[in-house]
């Protein structure tokens, strides 16, 4: 008979491990999903996980480009975790990305072709503006009505979807683009271009901006009052209130500081490697950002690694549709498992888990 | 812009045709939700019944055995999820996000060669005497068998709920579960079964949408049906029969601001197409404004994992 208790100590140990072993785990599962699919399953983890760091061919465009997915996927899950760990559910992530990238072009845009030094600043600005005004909408409701915060924050996507398409073929369209839909390219108007810093090594603001939230999320989430607070309110709400912490006050901070971050990484990705506003400009990082924040245990250390790990599969992923035709979708999947794997493996980093011999109590006596 | 265009006959009929999917996801997820289980994965859920009902449709020509394949897709997803979170003691949310995530991903995966194809047609009913009502006869009663089978499905689950025994213990395991285990109840089996019928439901509202309401296969199709079906759910008080008016609700919506699209009011585009998520918006807090958290209706052990202490 298996039994199952709630652990008293979690081992640090284990809640390290486990990834690890949600990975490996994900990688045979995702190879017997490649051998369905006809292909060899070892040539294609070889070329998602390895050869984008490792090959000759490849290496020289896929490091870059790690960086560049890995800064939004790394900067939004910094944001959700730190509502994830108050048990606040901000899904509508990809919404504020799209947002925030709106705010900033446009922005951006009404300056043009101006050049000033100012732009670039005040598009940032933006871009947290955007994001947090996106976001708090279901943290106001939330605290003052007690809304359902997964499924408003989850319309304002869509809402979020149709303003973009409604944007880049009317508003912000190029008027000198023929009549095409988009807005004019960013990355040739200067002072509202964030290209790469260093030649070919894909890092551009975006990704300086993620290396320092993830120090300064890593500092305040373990050495901040503000840390222990959002812990208490998810684990214990009652005692928190106990405590005096105002309930809709950490609602709507939770709310602000992920939108703010989904934000910024939507006026960096607008910026940089999207260059316009387009009607498909999203691509979901929003969403994958939800598997690498609880990839990385809600920890800002974990997820920096966690979305390298995550732009190494996209990256991958790339290459392997390249070289054997796997198509885009079945990294989708691939992800998916990741998440349904991790999540399982949970149960026994939470809980302790024995095998007793005796049967039932009746059996013996 | 012409208003007179606009015969509100079609617009009842094509607004049941609208409302059809997201009731059946909505009913199961009802079920699901008595039971005291939150399951987020009702899109992914949907989406896959979309592509197994479409494909399998397309290969055997019938759209009845399309609509048993979304079932049963539906519900082979949805036993991931009851693995994880009943077996695994995994977290409702997170599993239930996961679920829609890789349901996303799997259906696209399957749907590749199935673009732009088209499916096998169903047969409007002629139901002798109804059909030939005037105007009502049109509006009502001169649809497919499945927008009917949604209806009695709703009486179904009305009986199942409040009037059998078998109804009785499954809102006794939602409500208390610790209660419900003490008393000699199976919780875990319970609420595995429930949840395997808010995915087969979930599947078949996802095959009419592939098979009758759109009918065709693309990827992400279900566009947040999914997610309104759960916003429905919250709207209906856990109470089936009102689940008919939200769905018929949403779906006169839908069906308006694509009528109004077509005739080319003179506002934006995006704007119309924004309406039904503004108003699933207005929906949510309108119903959070009006009770009071208990009156709300939504069951004690909503969203908690069981753990058998033994």
């Amino acid at each position: 008979m298996i039994q199952i208790r709630p652990r008293e100590n979690k081992s640090n140990l284990l809640s390290a491990v486990t990834p690890v072993i949600a990975v490996i785990l994900t990688m045979f599962f995702g190879g017997i999903l490649f051998s369905f699919l006809g292909k060899n399953p070892f040539e294609a983890i070889k070329l998602i996980f390895w050869d984008p760091l490792m090959s000759e061919t490849f290496a020289d465009y896929a490091r870059p480009q790690i960086l560049v997915k890995a800064a939004p996927l790394i900067l939004i899950a910094l944001g959700l975790a730190v509502g994830f760990r108050a048990n606040i559910w901000n899904i509508g992530a990809e919404g504020q990305f799209i947002m925030g990238a709106l705010f900033s072009g446009a922005i951006g845009l009404a300056f043009y072709p101006s050049e000033h030094w100012f732009i670039f600043p005040l598009m940032i600005t933006g871009g947290i503006i955007g994001g947090v005004l996106w976001a708090i909408i279901p943290g106001i409701l939330k605290s003052r009505f007690n809304t359902n915060e997964i499924l408003v924050s989850l319309m304002l996507v869509y809402i979020a979807e149709q303003a973009l398409a409604s944007a880049s073929i009317g508003l912000l369209r190029n008027p000198e683009g023929s009549g095409f839909p988009g807005s004019r390219n960013l990355n040739q108007y200067p002072s509202a271009s964030n290209p790469e810093i260093i030649s070919g090594s894909g890092i551009h603001w975006g990704v300086v901006f993620a290396f320092l939230a993830v120090w300064f999320f890593h500092y305040l989430l373990k050495n901040h009052k503000f840390g222990f607070h959002i812990r208490l309110f998810g684990d214990a709400p009652r005692a928190a209130q106990f405590a005096g912490l105002k309930t809709e006050y950490i609602i709507l901070l939770c709310f602000s500081i992920s939108g703010a971050l989904a934000g910024v990484a939507g006026m960096f990705e607008l910026t940089g490697p999207a260059g316009a506003i387009t009607i498909d400009f999203n691509v979901g990082y929003g969403f994958t950002a939800i598997i690498v924040a609880f990839l990385g245990r809600l920890n800002p250390i974990g997820i920096l690694l966690a979305g390298l790990l995550m732009a190494l599969t996209y990256v991958g992923g790339e290459i392997s549709q390249f070289m054997l035709g796997i198509p885009a979708a079945a990294i989708q999947v691939f992800q998916g498992m990741l998440l349904f794997f991790l999540l399982s493996i949970d149960v026994i980093v939470k809980y302790q888990i024995s095998f007793s011999k005796t049967k039932a109590i009746s059996n013996k006596s | 812009m012409d208003f007179s265009s606009i015969d509100p006959t079609i617009i009842v009929y094509n607004l049941m045709i609208a409302a059809t999917p997201i009731l059946y996801a909505a009913l199961g997820e009802l079920v699901t939700e008595k039971s005291g289980v939150l399951n987020l994965g009702v899109e992914g859920m949907m989406i896959i019944g979309a592509i197994c009902g479409f494909s399998v449709s397309v290969e055997t020509n019938s759209v009845y055995i399309g609509f048993m394949a979304a079932a049963v897709g539906g519900a082979l997803l949805s036993i991931l999820f009851a693995v994880m979170t009943q077996y695994f003691l995994a977290n409702q949310v997170a599993s239930g996000l996961a679920l829609t995530l890789f349901g996303l991903g799997l259906a696209a995966l399957l749907g590749h060669s199935y673009t732009g194809q088209v499916p096998p047609q169903i047969s409007k009913l002629d139901i002798p005497i109804l059909t030939n009502i005037p105007v009502l006869g049109k509006m009502l009663f001169a649809h497919d068998f499945f927008v009917y089978l949604s209806l009695i499905l709703v009486f179904v689950v009305w009986y199942f709920l409040s009037r059998t025994r078998l109804g009785l213990i499954v809102k006794a395991v939602g409500e208390n579960h610790e209660s419900a285990h003490a008393i000699g109840y199976n919780v875990t089996r319970i609420r595995f079964f429930c949840i395997l019928f808010g995915g087969a439901l979930a599947g078949l509202g996802g095959g009419y949408l592939s098979l009758i309401r759109v009918p065709q296969w693309t990827e992400g199709m279900t566009a947040g049906a999914g997610w309104i079906a759960l916003a429905i759910v919250v709207f209906s008080i856990w109470r089936p029969w009102r689940l008919i008016l939200g769905a018929y609700i949403f779906g006169g919506i839908t069906i308006l601001q694509l009528n109004l699209q077509a005739i080319g009011v003179n506002v934006d585009v995006a704007l119309l197409s924004m309406t039904p998520y503004a108003v699933t918006i207005v929906v949510l807090i309108l119903m959070s404004l009006n009770l009071s958290k208990k009156s709300l209706g939504a069951p004690g052990s909503l969203g908690k994992s069981f753990i058998k202490v033994v």
